[in-house]
């Protein structure tokens, strides 16, 4: 349970469309997309000369509800120990938005959403959305809150990719950026995965070639790809610590039901992600991800030309679905571009959940990074002016 | 520990008065970060460091400073030709794997390289292995035999000497003993070296050459 008074307090979702016809969002595919919706929250307060407003970018799985509570809730959002008053996104100092993507299923356009021509869900019928296609839709956002140049774009794995996607088609609106646990490239390894999470929900007969909406859903299949996702956002160390080889207490003849606790768990995991996240969904986006190559063929030197923005890039050294050496790809770049960056990898058993976990050290980093960026703000601002 | 003077240690003093204002500076080995915050204070410069150990970095960013997770014995290929104003090599030169690649490589980086070395033949050394038949432990070389990081061992002729041999310029070199500079026999009362180095000669050989080619 987290303490509500360093908490940013009750929030709440709010909801931008936009992009009516005729002037629809066009997508990397070419096609023309639109009207379109995206769910965001926003904490603290934005300042007078606007310059304080950081975007938080999620995750895969995750939402607009970063931080706070939303009435009733038990459980804060998903970076609650990094978001509030005296946090690393102190919201006491920065105007903190954070957005949920194109193709997401948490009040945003995606496959589930009504198809106006039709009047049913998209289901399949949804366009192949990318990265650059759901930081194009952010930006839209970010015009419509009256924000020119953001302090800083962050998050951590997909979110990461949605960072870096943000400096490389908008480097004048971003003054930083803060990669973490994220890659310039999706890997084979990294697509090999999510290709088995795909997989297992298109095998689940309810799937129905993605319109299920209004009948059985594909759960089982969702929930299989939740679980192989569980595992590879583990580490050895951690599922040893967490579990171990103990048992779960049944006292049922063996029948192939979960004996191990961690059977237990990401069953548990599994077939609860039905109830917060729709499968075609979970097909558009691991997707995207798959499809996210920054460098697409370019020399590293090339990637970040002409970015003069600071990066604080971040690695854990138990993430093995990102490895460090992603991260410290990315530093390459920036050293070949003559990019001020930090790096660092920090010590933690947690795997790739570390960033949403393990926070101690990734605070420290990014509020001192923050600081100094305020900092260099108003002295650059008080010498113009 | 060398002789410390309004909380500035001596040889960050001396590296403070050689760079330049407003000038590009890489520290390899920056530590916690508290010879470049010095250098980012008293000369504006443009500040970078690398550094192994993840403790350090945390105090780095929080003086403000930008330094790379990274071992400096690697973590120079990508950096252009003369892309910095100095390269700083303070008290690490000798903790590295190959001396010979990081100093090449720093002098392609940088138009200067300041190097810091622990003088091992200094005098209180000379007499612990002379009269005691010990490992010296001096101010400069702090450590015992079994917990030492560095690696070579050396003296500051060592180091001339070596410069000579590969045709590497010492534009400038001081020298700190145990309480203040050292003018008189460095070799002998210096604990620490700090010398200005670049590849002047090399670079104007091969200028020549290109002409004599033309």
């Amino acid at each position: 349970m987290v303490k509500r008074d360093k908490s940013t307090g009750i929030v709440e979702t709010r909801y931008y469309t936009f992009a009516y016809p005729p002037s629809e969002l066009k997508l990397e595919s070419g096609e023309r997309f639109g009207p379109l919706t995206l769910a965001y929250e926003t904490y603290g307060k934005l300042n007078s000369d606007r310059s304080n407003a950081i975007l938080i970018l999620h995750a895969l799985t995750g939402d607009a509800h970063a931080a706070g509570f939303h009435p009733g809730d038990k459980d804060p959002g998903w970076w609650d120990n990094m978001i509030g008053p005296g946090k690393a996104f102190d919201t006491r100092q920065y105007f903190v938005i954070c957005s949920n993507v194109l193709g997401g299923c948490r009040g945003s356009t995606g496959p589930s959403s009504i198809n106006p021509l039709t009047g049913r869900s998209f289901g399949l019928q949804f366009p192949l959305v990318t990265i650059k296609d759901m930081v194009r839709a952010q930006r839209y956002l970010i015009d419509f809150l009256g924000i020119d140049r953001l302090l800083a774009v962050a998050g951590g794995s997909m979110g990461g990719m949605q960072a870096l996607q943000w400096v490389a088609s908008y480097p004048e609106r971003v003054r930083s950026v803060i990669p973490i646990a994220t890659t310039m490239t999706h890997s084979p390894q990294q697509i090999a995965f999510n290709e088995v999470g795909r997989q297992a929900i298109m095998a689940d007969p309810n799937w129905n070639g993605g319109d299920y909406y209004g009948k059985d859903l594909p759960a089982k299949g969702l929930s299989v790809a939740r679980m192989v996702g569980h595992i590879t956002y583990m580490s050895d160390v951690s599922m040893g610590e967490k579990f171990g080889r103990k048992f779960r207490n049944i006292k049922q003849p063996f029948k192939f039901s979960p004996e191990f606790e961690v059977e237990g768990y990401l069953q548990y995991r599994g077939d609860n992600f039905i109830r917060r996240f729709d499968p075609n969904s979970y097909l558009y986006i691991t997707k995207a991800i798959d499809y996210f190559d920054l460098a697409n063929g370019t020399a590293l030197r090339d990637v970040f030309k002409g970015i003069t923005s600071p990066f604080l890039i971040i690695a854990f050294k138990s993430d093995w679905l990102y490895p460090a050496y992603q991260s410290q790809e990315i530093a390459r770049a920036c050293k070949l571009a003559g990019i001020e960056a930090i790096y660092c990898e920090l010590n933690s058993n947690y795997g790739h959940d570390a960033f949403l976990v393990e926070v101690t050290e990734q605070a420290h980093l990014i509020k001192h990074f923050l600081k100094r960026l305020a900092e260099n703000y108003r002295v650059a601002h008080a010498s113009n002016s | 520990m060398l002789p410390t003077a309004n909380g500035i240690k001596a040889d960050h003093r001396i590296i403070a008065q050689l760079v330049t204002t407003s000038s590009s500076v890489l520290d390899l080995g920056c530590g916690d970060g508290e010879l470049l915050a010095t250098l980012v204070r008293e000369k504006n410069v443009r500040a970078q460091g690398i550094e192994i150990d993840d403790r350090a970095i945390l105090e780095c960013v929080e003086r403000g400073l930008s330094v790379f997770h990274d071992d400096i014995d690697s973590g120079l290929s990508e950096y252009a030709d003369k892309s910095f104003d100095y390269i700083i090599l303070n008290q690490t030169f000798q903790q590295v794997k190959k001396p010979e690649v990081v100093l090449r490589e720093a002098l392609r980086v940088g138009k200067k390289v300041i190097i810091g070395i622990p003088n091992f033949a200094h005098i209180n050394a000379r007499v612990q292995i002379f009269f005691h038949g010990r490992t010296p432990v001096t101010g400069a070389l702090p450590y015992e035999w079994h917990d030492t990081p560095n690696l070579h061992f050396l003296s500051v002729l060592d180091f001339i000497e070596y410069c000579g041999k590969r045709r590497i310029t010492i534009e400038e070199a001081h020298f700190v003993g145990t309480k203040r500079r050292v003018k008189l026999f460095p070799n002998l009362f210096a604990q620490t070296g700090i010398f200005i180095i670049s590849d002047k000669k090399t670079m104007q050989r091969q200028n020549l050459q290109e002409k004599k080619d033309d």
